[in-house]
């Protein structure tokens, strides 16, 4: 991590805050999203915002850019009262925003990105000239440096995250909201990107990082406040606080941050990749000649930066997607060359949660029994006589509820109105209570409470002691050295490097999903 | 947080549609009162025409009967994440079997002749189809533009066969010739005069039991069986589908030709139980009307039995009140359906906001100011 000077900040100690919210609330319905906030941030300061999933950060970061109008509060900016209803609001309160999934034209340039919305006439000619001369105004001073006629398709995410501080900042931000920056960043890039922030509050901008992120926390921010149900539970200095202080305000409880588990005992190999290869409909290589193996008894944990392959792998591991080379042996059959689909690889023991759960791993709208045997609805425990067996259905997943404490227990409600954490628990319950012999796992966490997390890694380590292999893919570094006995880095579709879990650093892992090849070990 | 609150289900299968159907009969009522009727005499004299006698009984019923194979038919493609615009040429081949059969094999006993003109109705019917769903499932060519052109298809492909194939020789209107006894459809009058109770002649008849009957089968096969689960999952996440060891292809296929088959049904209401012949253009407008069926009973057997005998009221209705107001043409009455179908179907999710809102701030307890 690089050594910056801690910046002194730029403005009067009796400044009035840059951002300050008053008696914030907002309901959703029943829900209670937010619940009397008051939340303030100094200029050239960086403040954390913490919470679980579902405790309110969204809705507060989405109340101040206009996108959401609180039912009760106010929003002040630089001492003034201000009215936002819309992000054109927020933008001319100088607020600015940087989503998770980015807001960028792919295919127009970063110069076209930038004027986009703030063209100020019906020619771009003059608009594109003056920003090229603001940007590059803005690249001085914030060594932000990005090429401005490259086509933003064309740029790695942490330079299409850098255009989207840019767009922010040249409409004027002087709050800057970052929701979940570095999900999508190498270990590396983020530490770019948090260069950049100690930049910003240098010059006396406001940053506010939402994110659930412990450690990010604790490298960049002066203060954070932790949100629990929709209510600030805490807000403190960062350099007083801990980790584990911090999780133990977003939960309620002591938290395991790490799980306790016994060194792997790996027994028989149950499943060998050869030489697989994944192409694309454009022929593109996804997946380039990776073999490995899984042995009873151990987790592998796939490590890499979103988009290098590791779900492709998934894929055609769980034959969703089809290999167009390469031998994938599980159970005694190649289910490359027999073309096995994914009920057939079930029965034989091979279970996988998706990564992405709502777009492939749950039916949104349908109940949580019936999403409990999604995959499973053809085996007979679930149908009598030509018909589903509701009463069985409805039992089995009750069960499920109770030994993976779903909650609310009620079998018959939306999936949709259950906590990610929740779906989550649900969907490993439907693929650990069929027994497999190996179990794909991707993003096991991903949009999971801190809570559920500590659950779901037990139940994982559990499985494993119970000699089941299990392929873990996970785009977050920590929860790959939690879990895993073995790591495999992927770069490009590639294996680029294994690595045991006792050799195994954050700086050789980061090396790794950056391209670097390990040297050959002496 | 931001997910949209969620109307309570008596307002979403009640409520919603009651608006719907009020606002598009508050327009049809300025529309009347611009030609110079009165609209609640016009109101009150189609709801007699429709519901007020035995006569408009028997016709809103038969007419819903066709309503009601079509709606199923819409909808179980819908279940399936498929917009079938086909039902109406489904349906028009779909009645070439059950006429066929009707026509070559009447002479056999009504008993063997019914199976087999409700197994060649849907056969026929899931046949024309089949050809739209293969191309999607297979070539990804859009079913909603393929089913709209089958539609011409079917209609052309009639229209050949009955002006040179089965047209009944020595006539000039192509038409084949009457069915023989055995092969009409019992009508609702002579059923209910055998069990001693008497009621005006009307074409009602047998195929309204059928419809019945396959909205009770509709409706096991999606909520019930393992096979309408896995049509569901794929019309609702065809990823998750993939996922779950389900072919979205095979069940695009599958769904298709039940849902032809379903349209096939519409023959044995019209040609059997009605005009015991095959003739031009018998469907008439029915698949179309199905879609709005579909849409406004939810795509649930019950809603869509419920719609469709809206619809037929309609139709009877408004034919009633082309007869006794001169002024009300019978286009004047076709927009007046129109109304009912633009609200109730292409509309019907404009009142769905400002309802949700309402209901989202009474029970978050602040009442209506």
């Amino acid at each position: 991590m690089s050594k910056e000077p801690a910046a002194p900040p730029s403005t009067p100690p009796d400044a009035p805050p840059a951002l300050e919210l008053r008696g914030i609330d907002k309901r959703f319905g029943a829900v209670h999203a937010n619940r009397a906030i008051t939340f303030a941030v100094a200029a050239g300061s960086i403040h954390g915002l913490i919470g679980e999933n579902g405790a309110g950060k969204s809705t507060l970061m989405n109340i101040v850019y206009g996108f959401h109008r609180a039912d009760a509060g106010k929003i002040r900016v630089q001492g003034r009262a201000v009215e936002i209803g819309s992000p054109q609001q927020a933008i001319a309160a100088g607020i600015g925003m940087v989503h998770q999934h980015f807001m960028l034209v792919e295919n127009f340039t970063v110069l076209e990105n930038v004027v986009l919305g703030v063209e100020g006439g019906a020619l771009l000619a003059g608009a594109l000239a003056a920003a090229r001369a603001e940007l590059g105004r803005l690249a001085r001073d914030y060594g932000l440096e990005v090429p401005l006629d490259a086509v933003v398709s064309e740029l790695s995410v942490g330079l299409q995250q850098r255009v989207e501080i840019l767009k922010a900042l040249y409409r004027g931000a002087e709050v800057l909201i970052l929701d979940e920056p570095t999900a999508v960043l190498t270990p590396h890039e983020a530490d770019q990107l948090f260069v950049m922030l100690r930049r910003l509050r240098a010059q006396g901008k406001a940053v506010i990082l939402v994110t659930h992120k412990l450690r990010e926390i604790m490298a960049v921010t002066d203060r954070v406040t932790v949100m629990k149900q929709g209510a600030v539970v805490a807000e403190v200095a960062t350099r007083e606080t801990s980790p584990r202080g911090l999780a133990e305000h977003m939960v309620g409880r002591a938290v395991l941050l790490q799980v306790e588990k016994r060194p792997a005992q790996p027994g028989a190999e149950l499943l060998s990749v050869k030489a697989l290869e994944v192409r694309d409909r454009l022929g593109v290589a996804r997946l380039k000649s990776v073999s490995f193996n899984l042995r009873a008894g151990e987790i592998v944990g796939i490590a890499g930066v979103a988009g290098n392959g590791q779900s492709e792998l998934l894929e055609v591991l769980a034959g969703t997607r089809a290999a167009s080379r390469g031998e994938i042996s599980f159970g005694g059959r190649d289910l490359v060359r027999e073309q096995l689909d994914p009920r057939a690889r079930r029965a034989l023991g091979l279970a996988h949660v998706p990564e992405d759960r709502l777009r492939m791993g749950v039916v949104a709208g349908f109940s949580a029994a019936d999403n409990a045997i999604l995959g499973y609805h053809d085996a007979a425990r679930f149908n009598r006589g030509g018909l589903r067996d509701e009463a069985a259905i409805r039992a089995a997943c009750a069960a499920k509820m109770a030994e993976f404490d779903v909650r609310p227990p009620q079998p018959e409600l939306r999936l949709a109105a259950f906590s990610g954490g929740n779906q989550q628990k649900l969907v490993l319950a439907r693929e650990i209570d069929a027994d497999p012999q190996v179990l794909l796992i991707g993003q096991p966490t991903r949009g999971v409470d801190i809570g559920a997390i500590e659950f779901i890694h037990k139940r994982l380590i559990a499985l494993r002691d119970a000699g089941k292999a299990l392929l873990l893919v996970s785009v977050e570094l920590d929860e790959i050295l939690a879990l895993a006995d073995r790591i495999l880095v992927m770069n490009g579709g590639e294996i680029i490097g294994e690595l045991a879990r006792a050799d195994a650093t954050e700086e050789k892992i980061g090396l790794m999903m950056a391209g670097v090849r390990a040297e050959a070990s002496p | 947080m931001s997910a949209p609150a969620k109307l309570p289900r008596w307002a979403e299968l009640g409520l919603l549609p009651l608006i719907n159907l009020g606002v598009a009969l508050v327009v049809a009522g300025v529309i009347i009162k611009i030609l110079g009727e009165s609209p609640l005499a016009a109101f009150k004299l189609m709801a007699t025409g429709a519901l007020g006698t035995q006569e408009g009984i028997g016709y809103t019923l038969y007419y819903a009967t066709n309503f009601i194979f079509t709606g199923l038919a819409v909808a179980v493609a819908y279940h399936a994440g498929l917009f079938n615009i086909g039902a109406e040429g489904q349906a028009y081949i779909g009645g070439l079997g059950t006429g066929l059969v009707c026509l070559y094999l009447g002479a056999w006993p009504f008993w063997v002749v019914l199976p087999l003109a409700v197994l060649a109705g849907a056969i026929f019917g899931a046949m024309w189809a089949f050809i739209p769903a293969w191309l999607q499932a297979r070539r990804g060519s859009h079913i909603v533009i393929t089913t709209i052109m089958f539609n011409f298809i079917a209609a052309a492909l009639m229209t050949y066969l009955l002006v040179n194939v089965l047209i009944k020789p020595g006539q000039q209107s192509p038409e084949t010739r009457e069915f023989s006894a055995n092969a009409v459809m019992p009508a609702a009058h002579e059923l209910l005069a055998k069990m001693g109770i008497t009621v005006v002649a009307t074409p009602l008849n047998l195929a309204f039991g059928l419809a019945l009957v396959a909205a009770v089968g509709v409706w096991i096969f999606i909520w019930r069986t393992r096979w309408g689960f896995a049509l569901r999952v794929a019309g609702a996440n065809s990823a998750a589908a993939v996922y779950a060891g389900i072919s979205p292809p095979r069940i695009i296929v599958g769904a298709m030709l039940i849902s032809g088959a379903l349209a096939g049904g519409l023959g044995l209401n019209e040609l059997m139980g009605s005009q015991h012949r095959i003739l031009m253009d018998f469907p008439s407008g029915a698949g179309f009307v199905g879609i709005a069926v579909a849409l406004m009973g939810r795509n649930h057997p019950v809603g869509i039995v419920v719609a469709a005998v809206l619809f037929g009221a309609l139709y009877q209705g408004g034919s009633q009140l082309s007869f006794d107001m001169p002024k009300i043409n019978r286009d004047m009455v076709v927009v007046i359906q129109g109304l009912v179908i633009l609200l109730c179907g292409a509309m019907e999710n404009v009142f769905r906001a400002p309802l949700t809102a309402l209901f989202a701030r009474v029970r978050s307890g602040k009442g209506i100011e």
